[in-house]
């Protein structure tokens, strides 16, 4: 039976893979798979120590974690278009100025 | 010793994250981001939060991962194909990732939460979803109508991102 610590050492793992991405790659839909990552590694966590506790808290944080999540996603990509839109590039070292 | 489910499970969402940021083609990276988030609902299963990792899977695999698809189609050009980075930032991130996992997690192995075990006789029902709704609707629920507001600012943000070319193109 796995216990509550293996599933922090995945946590932190992902963390450690999107810090990774986050820092290394400059493609802006990569780093946005990097925030998920992260992301989805915080949910891991609250999801672990709501199953330690015994208690439905920290499923309900993870449920509107996710949701936030969606929602930052859906801008996200919304501002790589148009990014996308006005340098002809995803590269976020082409995106010298920030005038639209 | 963990057993051999949660180490599938682990393999198929850490290999998958990797190959999510390492793959030559960015709509299979796509579909690896999607891959990991369904081992990330296995994990709930596995911790009896049946309710959440279906929610998980449809929010995560059935709406972000279709959106990020789509959106890697629209912008679908060379520059997606060139890999611009260069090797000593690649070897620094990868030293400075093996310096946060060996750190962290030697505090996390050191600390009290290595000996935390489930409490198994404590354990909820598979199905607890009426405690989830009634903490939900009672005292959360000033998050819940702002987590609401967010979702519809969020909306009507990307609309607004969405029509600002249409009106210069107008103004043109």
């Amino acid at each position: 039976m796995s216990e509550l610590i293996d599933y922090i050492i995945v946590s932190v793992v992902l963390v450690a893979i999107g810090i990774y991405g986050l820092v290394v790659k400059r493609n802006a839909v990569r780093m946005l798979f990097s925030l998920e990552i992260i992301a989805n590694a915080a949910n891991l966590n609250l999801i672990a120590f709501s199953r330690n506790l015994s208690n439905a808290q920290g499923q309900v944080f993870a449920l509107f974690s996710i949701a936030i999540a969606a929602a930052e996603v859906a801008v996200g990509l919304g501002i790589i278009i148009i990014a996308y839109r006005l340098y002809k590039e995803i590269d976020v070292e082409e995106f010298k100025s920030m005038r639209g | 010793m963990a057993d051999p489910l949660f180490i599938g499970v682990a393999v198929l969402t850490v290999g998958s994250a990797i190959v999510s940021l390492e793959s030559r083609e960015l709509i299979y990276g796509a579909i690896a981001l999607a891959i990991s988030m369904m081992g990330i609902a296995g994990f709930f299963l596995l911790l009896d939060s049946p309710f959440v990792a279906m929610f998980q899977i449809a929010v995560y695999v059935g709406a972000v991962a279709v959106l990020v698809i789509f959106t890697v189609m629209l912008v679908r050009t060379q520059a997606l194909f060139s890999t611009k980075e260069d090797k000593g930032r690649k070897s620094a991130g990868i030293i400075l990732m093996l310096i946060f996992m060996a750190g962290t997690g030697a505090v996390f192995l050191v600390s009290g939460l290595n000996s935390q075990t489930f409490d198994n006789s404590k354990a909820p029902s598979a199905i607890d979803f009426t405690a989830i709704g009634q903490q939900m609707l009672t005292y959360y629920s000033p998050a819940l109508i702002a987590l609401a507001l967010t979702l519809a600012g969020a909306v009507i943000g990307a609309l607004a991102l969405a029509r600002r070319e249409e009106i210069e193109q107008k103004n043109e």
